[in-house]
């Protein structure tokens, strides 16, 4: 076992974990938090993406030991005081969601890239989510959340 | 401005708040106290004798509670045909075969056990191919089908085709082939049974047929459908796929009797590729013919399915792709036959389009190829054929509404047929059919709906019509608020438990919307008449004068006389001999079960469409590049936009994958591409550079609201537009899906070989 300790959604925990666990599976069985999907357990489809630092890693394939000392936001984190994140409200407004199960790491992954993009283009938008699969969307009106949620934030900053 | 409050606009889906925030509970997500991970042992053959199974060394890893093998367990099979069992027992026939299970307190250990199971195989002869399956000396797979041919076929026939194409002035044809793919729903398959008081069975299962689902676990397990409760955690996709009650389900049931225990079983991605079942892949072989005017004279179709070694509702998919080829245009003589052929290979089940897109990838290809021989317009030769209102075709459907010719019409404008077009670039057009008012293949075609109106004006619609991603029951909320009158966030759609909600047939044929949206709308209708019962005479208004607005109850003669909703309701209440107002209804639709004649009109309306894609072909590459897709689809009338485009621009990225890119590689039997990496789904990059949509509405009498089913045929045209967008580019056609790169390339270079000897 080895002891860690680690920010998730500004909350510390320390914890023992076996050398094999995921954070996938450390935020997921370890401290209840669902909300992270896992969708292959091998890297290809971003559904389990979390923010770790501030980076978008699929957590399927990150080793929670790896993570001591580090911060993690996760989909539980992203709204804060009760207001959604522009991306949540525009993945809701744009119809970007159909059966869900990859919105919480595409969603993740997208606030990402808006941080470091607050004005992208379409396509920068949709090669910025080149490595999440969705099956039911045809990615379409996620790259329209992404642009709407862009135009959100710019609009917050300036008032 | 729009007559309605909410019909027609975008609404967002009323579960998406849960899925934005990580609030939505996946099967995947519950966990019940005590619970135990099964796992299932599969086969190491394709085809095998099992000559023996040790499952001692199981029991050595540590929280192991249970291990099965058939001698374990007495269920009756699943499929079809009934001929799959739940674990095998004398023999394996593919690599998917059940062989053993076990339950452990979690994944690892079970993983392990299963790891551990020595089981010693006799390999026997397989067959991978179907032809080869009916030759004669081939391995046969099941008793019950001699020379591996099963017993339930198809055969229809009008008119005299042979004739009618021997005097055809001109004809096409073609053998057509089409492949495996599979869903790929992000949430991989799960099970979760839980035995409670006097053996019931509580299952918490990601089902598209939950209460058909009760028949078969009871059947299969011997438990009384009385006792058995489906509930149902939100859904990660199903398109299909979860149409059926497949082995796994049954095996987490049988470890959790064994255990006293909750059991559930969660694939990996590796399972979900290599384990579930496929789309139906199909060698047609098709034959048509027109008159010089280009009117289509005959149609004929011979198709042989690949069963695979056990039977589930692909088998029966011929008997939606006989529609589109009976009855998207006038066709007077058509004959179709059907077969299916037992296999060592995958077995397929339900996956959107059922059936049709194959098939349309046959027929609309040789709409084109008929039409270049007439000398006709691509377009022009398929409105000449078009079908139309009133029409009744050779299976006796009844087209009320049809807007096909609009939709061919405004999709050849939009990509610009017959302009001029750079090197290697093409437009391609096809037109598609289907059902769209339900699809009767059940002896009940219906849904039931409760509509329970509580003490705060909130109005609860319980229903068995489940939710898988579709936005289904957005539309069902929908319809409820704009019927009563009221405000969106005071409906709720209750549809996860068949302890609650009245019995439905099922989620597909795309008919949700169309038949709960009915039965919405009947029981929000007697929720009304109740209202008006008791707000009359408090009103002192005449029942019938009595209209809902703005979540009240409004005298249309004297707009002085009104009351909310919520006051009302509480006024019936709570009173002496007080009563609670719950409406309910239960639609099934006016049509009609075919009989082996395939006769019937099976839809009670039909949707159409017409998709036109212009592609770009990098000859060096064999890749190609979508530049354009235009859809336009009658949908009878546009219910939520913002759904609708959802459905589309889903089956738009699925379609494509079907048509270039997405491909199960097997090698005898055994899947080697399971993982995302190697099977190529569209990702966000790869869709058109330019999409299109455009709705017609034709207001369906029949229709919630006017609308019809549309999920499905967004899918259906997409093999066969690209097919012939291909073969405008280079003067290629492709027979055989997919056109992935490495065959595009290998005609390329076949074409320019086969042209450079005459050149010299």
């Amino acid at each position: 076992m080895i002891p860690i300790r680690i920010a998730v959604n500004g909350d510390v925990y320390e914890r023992e974990v076996p050398p094999g666990t995921t954070l996938l599976d450390f935020l997921r069985d370890g401290l209840g938090l669902t909300g992270t999907n896992a969708g292959c357990r091998a890297g290809d489809c971003g559904a389990c993406t979390v923010l770790l630092d501030g980076k978008s890693v699929n957590s399927c394939i990150v080793l929670a030991c790896e993570c001591d000392g580090s911060e993690v936001l996760t989909i539980e984190g992203l709204s804060r005081g009760g207001a959604l994140h522009p991306l949540q409200q525009a993945f809701m407004d744009e119809g970007a969601v159909q059966c869900g199960f990859c919105t919480p790491g595409m969603i993740m992954r997208c606030a990402e890239f808006l941080a470091r993009n607050p004005d992208p283009t379409p396509a920068e938008a949709r090669a910025a989510i080149e490595g999440n699969i969705c099956r039911c969307t045809g990615y379409e009106n996620i790259v329209r959340a992404v642009i709407a949620a862009a135009g959100a934030m710019k609009g917050r900053a300036k008032a | 401005m729009s007559e309605f409050a909410f019909i027609g606009r975008k609404v967002p889906k009323i579960d998406a708040f849960d899925k934005v925030t990580g609030r939505a509970v996946y099967g995947h997500d519950m966990v019940l106290p005590g619970m135990l991970y099964g796992k299932i042992l599969r086969s190491a053959h394709a085809h095998a004798k099992i000559a023996s199974i040790d499952v001692r060394p199981a029991f050595e890893v540590p929280g192991v509670k249970a291990v099965i093998t058939a001698q374990d367990v007495k269920t009756g099979n699943v499929g079809f045909l009934q001929d799959n069992p739940i674990l095998k027992g004398g023999r394996v026939r593919s690599f998917r075969d059940e062989v053993a299970a076990v339950a452990a307190v979690s994944e690892d250990a079970a993983a392990e056990a299963c790891s551990r199971i020595a089981v010693r195989y006799e390999p026997l002869p397989a067959v991978f191919d179907p032809f080869e399956a009916m030759a004669p000396g081939a391995p046969l797979l099941h008793d019950s089908a001699p020379g591996n041919v099963i017993g339930f076929k198809y055969d229809f026939r009008e008119g005299d085709p042979d004739a009618a194409l021997a005097s055809s002035a001109f004809t096409a044809e073609g053998t057509f082939r089409t492949h495996y793919v599979t869903h790929c729903c992000m949430e991989t398959c799960f099970a979760l049974a839980a035995i409670g008081r006097a053996g019931s069975l509580n299952f918490y299962s990601s089902t598209q047929i939950p209460y058909l689902m009760q028949n078969t676990l009871s059947r299969v397990t011997g438990i009384p459908a009385s006792r058995i409760r489906i509930r149902q955690p939100v859904i990660g996709g199903a398109f299909g796929s979860k149409l059926d009650v497949y082995p796994y389900e049954i095996i987490a049931i049988l470890l959790a009797q064994r255990t006293g225990r909750p059991v559930r079983i969660t694939y990996t991605r590796e399972e979900e590729f290599a384990c579930t079942p496929t789309r139906q892949p199909m060698i047609i072989k098709m034959a048509a013919g027109c008159d010089r005017e280009g009117r289509l004279t005959a149609r004929k179709a011979e198709v042989v399915l690949d069963n695979g070694a056990y039977t589930s509702w692909g088998i029966t998919t011929p008997h939606i792709m006989l529609t589109g080829i009976s009855s998207l245009y006038r066709v007077p003589n058509v004959s179709f036959k059907a077969y299916s052929v037992y296999t060592n290979n995958a077995f397929a089940t339900a996956f959107r389009g059922y059936g049709n897109p194959q098939g349309t990838f046959a027929s609309e290809q040789l709409m084109d190829e008929l039409a270049e021989k007439a000398g006709i317009d691509k377009v022009e030769f398929r409105l000449r054929n078009a079908n139309e209102p009133g029409s009744v075709t050779p299976q006796n459907f009844r087209i009320t509404t049809c807007g096909f010719k609009e939709c061919l019409a405004k999709a050849a404008e939009r990509i610009g047929f017959g302009r001029p077009k750079a090197e290697n670039e093409g437009v391609g057009i096809s037109g598609m059919f289907h059902v769209g008012g339900g699809g009767r293949v059940y002896k009940s075609d219906g849904c039931g709906v409760i509509a329970k109106l509580d003490d705060f004006g909130r109005l609860s619609i319980m229903t068995g019509a489940t939710e898988i991603g579709t936005g289904s029951d957005t539309a069902m909320a929908m319809i409820a608020a704009e019927t009563m009158g009221m405000p969106m966030d005071a409906v709720s759609v209750i549809n996860d438990d068949t302890d609650v909600g009245p019995w439905d047939v099922g989620i597909h044929a795309s008919r949700t919307t169309f038949i709960a949206g009915n039965a919405v709308l009947a029981a929000c209708e007697d929720v009304k008449d109740q209202i008006r019962e008791f707000a009359a005479p408090m009103l002192g208004s005449d029942a019938r004068n009595l209209v809902f607005r703005d979540w009240k109850v409004c005298d249309v003669l004297d707009p002085s006389k009104s009351m909310e909703i919520p006051r009302v309701a509480r006024a019936v209440h709570f009173k002496e001999k007080g009563r609670m107002i719950v409406g309910r209804a239960f639609y099934d639709p006016p049509n009609e079960f075919q009989g082996k004649d395939l006769r019937g009109n099976v839809s009670s309306t039909y949707a159409f469409a017409a998709h036109a894609v212009r592609v770009k072909v990098d000859p060096a590459t064999g890749k190609i590049r979508v530049l354009k897709f235009v859809a336009v689809h009658d949908v009878g009338k546009v219910i939520n936009p913002l759904g609708l485009e959802g459905q589309l621009h889903g089956a738009i990225a699925q379609g494509l994958g079907y048509a270039i890119s997405e491909q199960l590689v097997f090698d005898r039997g055994r899947l080697l591409n399971d993982g995302f990496t190697d099977y190529k789904m569209l990702l966000a990059r790869d869709m058109p550079g330019e999409i299109e949509l455009h709705f017609v509405e034709t207001g369906d009498p029949e229709g919630p609201y006017g609308a019809k089913g549309v999920s499905e045929a967004g899918l259906i045209p997409i093999p066969a537009a690209v097919a012939n967008a291909v073969a405008d580019a280079l003067g290629i056609r492709f027979r055989t899906l997919p056109m992935c790169p490495e065959k595009v390339r290998a005609a390329v270079l076949e074409r320019d070989g086969a042209a450079r000897p005459g050149a010299d």
